[in-house]
């Protein structure tokens, strides 16, 4: 039954999506490992750290899809959660550090010694260990979505209210984790990590490893969400996301299923941050900033809103022509850029890029059959 | 110490000499001390005050108020001293007369320190108490209460003896109070008196000045001091609870200024405006160039500069708004969430095109004379930039309100609104209603913007650090209600403000936060939410 | 359920998957066909500062600094015999991306040397970068000190040459004897460091715990008047009190208005800032903050001729006669001429010789002094202490009779004070001296 609804849930650009994705896991690291430097085919390393951050933001991106594109939540805090996965396995990163630390203290961080702390706060225990920390970058956003999604959905707070204190929340999250006495670092946040399970973080092959890995949880997390899509509890989803009253007359209980698909997405969010952290080398409390959060729900709007693959192009093309802008002759203009190719997308792509790839292939073909096919060319969803 | 007492004495004693009418200018001395200041040393600026102050020559006066604003001026070459007018104009200080023909080339400001602006201040203090203006006797007696100067008390006596205005009086009671206090060698009696006196003051200053007394005193004294603590203490904690509403009421009406734009343009229309806060920065950036302007061709026209750029801001952030509208917000109706991206790419360029133009850094936006400084009100400090911003915001609440209720544009927007196909087929233009609602909150941030300048940074992130804050503003007070936004914004900022004082800055800010969160899920469409059918649309 | 496995695995079959690695193989090859090629007649700068985001305010002026003195370098015709190419980046105020933009500068335009960051986390998060890619970054801001990098030049100035210097000018007849402390900052890594190494240091000087207050608020913290109301009361006591702040950057505007504006005097309660320059004040009015203090290792209102001169190429290169001149400036003025001289010496600009070859290497700073780059990678400075002058400028009421050397490691801390950094001798950035063993760089 499970690969029949798998193998149900995948249309033609999911297959190409995966095949693609899948390919560069293997392509990326062959290129950078096995040809000399001098190459003309050579990858060099940090291209491979670049394209471990893309794929990062695209599992994001996926998270905020399925929550949004499927069943209308829009999350403005879901870096939230991603930092939150980020900070768990900085902690990890930060105890594997051991005594080459500075102060070469064999528990405590660095920072803490610095800050005269005499012991190992409590919430910082058992981060040595591998599997708690794993459990902890899927338990720690997830929990915390469930708290958050039981009281919000339950009081039936949606649309723009929703969006607002998912902002709060998120918005706290920073004030809080740059106070210092809070245990994580304050401001400069959890750096100068070492190794990641026996492995050195800055190690080239690491590197490829981490990214392939990244891969993986891309091509995981994007059969997962095809999956809960294409189910019956996926309908659901969409029902409430088109007409959320109407579904709960017909006796839905609207509060669990919202309920269930926000910690899940908040699940594979923190999993997003937890891989983004040993590839950038630092976690800091400005990715609980809103505008990250508003930034990635930018993402998928550009990539295609309710089309996964859509989502996590999106992520990918946006913070390419950031990487791109930022560089270069252009980089005091590269905000007119972005901030032209928001407003651009919006008025002349309102579906998003990939959607609107779709409608046009669709178009071109017999319109109704396409469209069918898709399952999910539906009108544009409102709110 | 004990030097500043000799030349205060001194001082006391060239004083009579002056009020005795003995205007003869003492050649000597007078001259001496002003040579002093071509030295460019700190230590040789001291002389030369010490020396000026006791020379007992009319232009002392003077020549100190110049130097403790940096406008008395020397050329260590030519050896000259000249004193500058507030206009620019140079008077020379030997003689008083004005300086004609050109300055010499390395004319530049005689540098005192804090140090030495507290010998200038006691000096000029004790030069003072017999003013003729009422206002400067009473910062003189101030100054002395500050000072505690034993060897001024002769000088309080005489100057108290003959005082007629009341609150002159008490503040000369006050410093002769402060100074019997803090002599070793007055009665316990005398003591317990002054005592009084400063309890009744009761401010902060008092307490202080109990606090530091010495621990030796008689018992009747200690005991008496210990009394006027307490009550000084209570006294100050009730006026603590008065200054924390305060604060929280101008924390409030500045993000009732901030939020009341987005109240219209999301709050009413539902487009999720990013560029609010942008809409505000331009405000404040045209408040700068209103500023620069008047710097370079009318400087006296200063004070009114505020009341220049609010029209100007109003049209620029209101045409900037309605450009918006026509150009991209009119294509977005009924999808506010691609509204929220479209808006937040218009700030990212909105943000990089100001920073383009003026650069990156903060602008010096000044305060008109009547936006600066405080006066006390009982027991609290209040500042008239707060006390202004606090007016202007529940000005611009009620004339919005105004605005909605009685005008006919505020009508159609509220027919559009409500019902866009009813209001069209009523002969409403609605595309031209929503340009012009879209302009007016937009215009009204830029009028903020205005506001905002006075107590923060003018530089290219001024709309950011708004715009979370007046969402909270709007969604907690309920959107589409104009006084959910105000009070809303009120209790946001006097929850702040209380919890500030015991939780710190960022922890209160946090609980605020944590409230509004809660707060939703208990009233999910804020404080005032609309009821009707429009509701579930 | 037969029918839709037949059609999925049709949808499987054919070109399909071709087409799918193609478009991995294209999209990989089309990033490497964006690398440029190497070139070998001009030597690359890397400057990595802000353009936008919350920190541009201060580091965009940074990178015009950079690109005055590398065009400058390039007519005095270049350096060994090349031409410099500045390689300008944005890392946007984010820190993550100051990583990224910086193994970029390093992996893919193959500078010689890099100029940049403004706070200490963007130092923190480029750390590991220029470690494991052998680089060279010089960091021209004052910061909290307690660090040693083989591959990090600091020419900004450590706490010795800044707090203590200003504690004890405030302590002085001169600075108003000052008995009762407030130690007001933002909350972060450079105002705790600071605040801690002034605690050691006060208590030290025998000052009780009654009479110092420590605060901390948050970046960008615009409602001061609960805080300055407190700062009010505690300096009401009937001792002489000051505030040592380390308040960032646009916070220090609504600071001073409401400091101003509650009628705190400079003579009343000084407050003497370590991150207030001449470029934070041109975004004041500052007439009522005449008399509050700052201390610095270069103020614009010095006067020499080298500062003359570089104000007035300043005010050329920018076009802006307006434009004031700050300490970071100089500090970048001062780490560019030592990389010129170091690599000169070395003979090529090859990172591990410039490296070695920079311990040791003088050059005159802005203020008549000739500073040194020392074996811990600081540099010896002069102290200064200014008064804020009604037209934003300062007047320096205090300075130290010599140039005083920067202390990678603090003698004030317990943590910190038997430890040294000697990257001659020791090769090392944490040295035990009682230990007698190097530990913290693997």
């Amino acid at each position: 039954m499970t690969r029949h609804l798998l193998i149900r849930s995948l249309d033609r650009g999911a297959v190409t999506f995966v095949i693609v994705v899948a390919a560069l896991a293997i392509i990326v690291p062959v290129l950078n490992l096995a040809t000399p430097a001098s190459s003309a085919l050579h990858l060099p390393t940090y291209l491979v750290a670049l394209f471990g951050k893309y794929a990062c933001y695209a599992l994001l991106a996926l998270s905020i899809d399925l929550i949004w594109g499927y069943c209308g939540i829009l999350s403005l805090g879901h870096g939230a959660f991603f930092a939150l996965g980020g900070y768990a396995m900085g902690m990890y990163l930060m105890r594997q550090i051991g005594t080459r630390g500075i102060y070469a203290n064999p528990i405590l961080p660095d920072f803490m010694v610095f800050l005269n702390w005499k012991a190992l706060p409590v919430y910082w225990y058992g981060f040595q260990w591998f599997p708690y920390a794993l459990l902890m970058i899927f338990v720690v956003p997830g929990a915390l979505a469930f708290v958050f999604g039981w009281f919000a959905f339950r009081s039936r707070v949606s649309g723009v209210y929703l969006s607002i204190i998912t902002q709060a929340l998120t918005y706290a999250l920073m004030l809080g984790f740059f106070r210092n006495n809070f245990g994580f670092g304050g401001n400069n946040g959890l750096t100068d990590f070492k190794d990641l399970l026996g492995f050195n973080v800055q190690a080239e092959t690491t590197r490829n490893a981490l990214f392939s890995i990244s891969c993986l949880a891309v091509v995981l997390a994007f059969l997962l969400c095809r999956v809960v899509i294409a189910s019956k509890f996926g309908k659901v989803l969409v029902a409430i996301r088109d007409a959320e009253a109407r579904a709960r007359f017909l006796g839905y209980r609207v509060e669990s299923y919202k309920l269930f698909v926000f910690t899940l997405s908040a699940c594979m969010a923190g999993l997003a941050g937890a891989l983004y952290v040993p590839q950038v080398g630092i976690i800091n409390p400005s990715e609980f900033a809103p505008g990250n959060s508003i930034e990635a729900v930018i993402w998928v709007a550009v990539g295609g809103r309710g089309t996964l693959v859509g989502a996590a192009l999106g992520a990918v093309a946006v913070n390419y022509a950031k990487t791109f802008f930022t560089g270069g002759m252009l980089a005091p203009y590269w905000l007119f850029v972005l901030g032209g190719l928001f407003v651009v997308v919006t008025l002349l792509l309102p579906r998003g890029i990939v959607s609107t790839l779709r409608h046009w292939t669709a178009l071109q073909r017999d319109g109704a059959s396409a469209a069918a096919e898709d399952g999910v060319a539906e009108p544009l969803p409102a709110g | 110490m004990r030097d500043v007492h000799g030349r205060v004495a001194a001082l006391v004693f060239a004083l009579g000499l002056i009020l005795a009418g003995a205007t003869v200018a003492h050649a000597g001395p007078y001259e001496d001390a002003l040579a002093k200041f071509t030295e460019g040393s700190l230590s040789d600026t001291g002389d030369g005050i010490n020396g000026v102050a006791v020379s007992g020559n009319p232009l002392a006066e003077r020549v100190l108020a110049a130097l403790k604003d940096g406008r008395l001026m020397f050329s260590a070459e030519k050896k000259t001293v000249y004193i500058q007018a507030k206009n620019g104009k140079l008077f020379d200080a030997f003689t008083g007369k004005p300086f004609t023909g050109k300055p010499p080339d390395d004319i530049d400001n005689v540098i005192v320190n804090n140090r030495l602006r507290n010998v200038i201040d006691a000096d000029l203090g004790a030069l003072t108490l017999m003013s003729r203006n009422s206002n400067r006797r009473f910062d003189a007696a101030q100054a002395v209460f500050r000072s505690r100067d034993l060897s001024v008390l002769p000088n309080v006596e005489k100057a108290l003896a003959e005082e007629t205005d009341p609150r002159t009086k008490r503040a000369l009671e006050q410093a002769r109070a402060a100074i019997l206090l803090y002599d070793a060698k007055s009665s316990a009696a005398d003591k317990i008196a002054a005592t009084a006196v400063i309890g009744d003051r009761g401010d902060q200053d008092s307490l202080g000045l109990l606090d530091g007394l010495p621990p030796d005193l008689p018992p009747a004294v200690h005991a008496a001091v210990a009394a006027a603590r307490a009550s000084i203490a209570h006294t100050l904690a009730l006026w603590n609870g008065v200054q924390n509403a305060w604060y929280g009421l101008s924390l409030g009406s500045v993000l009732l200024l901030a939020a009341i734009g987005l109240a219209i343009t999301f709050g009413v229309m539902g487009v999720i405006n990013m560029a609010h806060g942008e809409m505000v920065m331009l405000g404040a950036y045209v408040t700068f160039v209103v500023q620069q302007a008047i710097r370079a061709y009318d400087p006296n026209l200063f004070d009114y500069s505020l009341a220049i750029a609010l029209p100007l801001a109003f049209a620029v952030a209101g045409g900037v708004g309605i450009v918006i509208e026509r150009t991209i917000i009119r294509f977005l109706y009924g999808r506010p969430l691609e509204t929220l991206l479209a808006t937040w790419g218009l700030s990212l360029i909105l943000q990089q095109t100001v920073r383009t133009i003026f650069g990156p850094t903060n602008e010096d936006v000044g305060n008109p004379s009547w936006m600066s400084g405080a006066f006390d009100f009982g027991g609290i400090t209040i500042t008239y930039n707060r006390l202004w911003i606090v007016c202007f915001a529940f000005a611009v609440f009620l004339a919005l309100l105004a605005i909605l209720r009685y005008t006919r544009f505020g009508l159609e927007m509220r027919a559009v609104t409500q019902n866009r196909p009813m209001a069209a087929s009523m002969g409403i233009r609605t595309g031209r209603v929503d340009a012009l609602t879209f302009g007016l909150g937009s215009a009204i941030a830029g009028i903020a913007g205005v506001a905002l300048s006075q107590i923060d940074n003018v530089s290219p992130n001024l709309g950011q650090g708004y715009i979370i804050d007046s969402f909270m503003v709007v969604v907690f007070g309920g959107v589409g209600n104009l006084w959910g936004t105000a009070v809303g914004a009120l209790t946001l900022g006097i929850a702040n403000k209380f919890l500030e004082p015991y939780a710190g800055a960022v922890l209160g800010k946090i609980a605020v936060l944590i409230l509004i969160i809660l707060f939703i899920q208990k009233r999910p469409r804020g404080m005032f939410a609309l009821k009707g059918r429009t509701v579930e649309a | 359920m037969q029918k839709s496995i037949e059609a999925a695995a049709k949808r499987l079959r054919g070109s399909r998957w071709l087409t799918a690695a193609g478009l991995a193989v294209a999209l990989t090859l089309g990033f490497m066909a964006a690398r440029p090629a190497r070139a070998d007649d001009t030597i690359k700068v890397g400057i990595l500062h802000s353009l936008s985001g919350t920190m541009a305010i201060s580091e965009t002026t940074l990178k015009d600094v950079m690109l005055m003195l590398i065009k400058e370098q390039n007519e005095k015709g270049g350096l060994l015999g090349k031409k410099l190419v500045p390689v300008v980046v944005d890392p946007a105020s984010n820190w993550p991306l100051f990583a990224e933009k910086a193994r970029e500068l390093i992996s893919k335009d193959h500078v010689a040397v890099v100029f940049g960051c403004w706070t200490s986390v963007s130092r923190k998060s480029v750390l590991p970068v220029f470690k494991e890619l052998d680089n060279i970054l010089f960091y021209p801001v004052q910061f909290e000190g307690e660090e040693s990098e083989r591959n990090v030049f600091y020419t900004g100035a450590a706490p010795n040459q800044q707090a203590i210097p200003a504690v004890d000018y405030l302590m002085s007849k001169d600075g108003g004897s000052v008995k009762r402390w407030v130690l007001e900052g933002t909350d972060y890594v450079y105002p705790r460091t600071t605040n801690k190494i002034l605690l050691a240091y006060l208590k030290q000087k025998g000052v009780a715990d009654a009479d110092i207050m420590v605060n901390y608020t948050p970046f960008g913290f615009s409602d001061w008047q609960t805080e300055v109301s407190k700062i009010k009361a505690f300096g009401s006591a009937g001792k002489k009190t000051a505030v040592v702040s380390t308040i960032n950057g646009d916070a220090n505007v609504p600071f001073y208005k409401e400091l101003g504006n509650q009628g705190i005097k400079a003579t009343d309660i000084p407050v003497m800032a370590f991150s207030v320059g001449e470029e934070e004040l041109a975004g004041l009015d500052t007439k009522p903050l005449v008399g509050h203090l700052a201390a610095w290792n270069y103020f614009e209102s010095i006067k020499t001729p080298a500062n003359r001169k570089f104000i007035a190429e300043w005010h050329n290169f920018i076009g802006n006669a307006k434009r004031v001149t700050n300490d970071p400036m100089e500090a970048h003025y001062i780490g560019f001429n030592m990389w010129v001289k170091a690599v000169e010496k070395a003979g090529t600009t090859d990172p591990d010789k410039v490296i070695a070859a920079l311990p040791g290497i003088k050059v005159p700073n802005l203020t008549g002094g000739i500073s040194t780059m020392l074996p811990n990678h600081y540099i010896t400075k002069p102290v200064y202490i200014g008064e804020i002058r009604p037209d934003g400028q300062f007047d320096v009421v205090w300075k130290t009779k010599g140039l005083v050397p920067g202390d990678a490691w603090s003698k004030y801390l317990p943590g910190s004070k038997n430890y040294i950094a000697d990257w001659v001798k020791l090769k090392c950035g944490h040295y035990g001296t009682v230990t007698k063993k190097c530990s913290g760089s693997s």
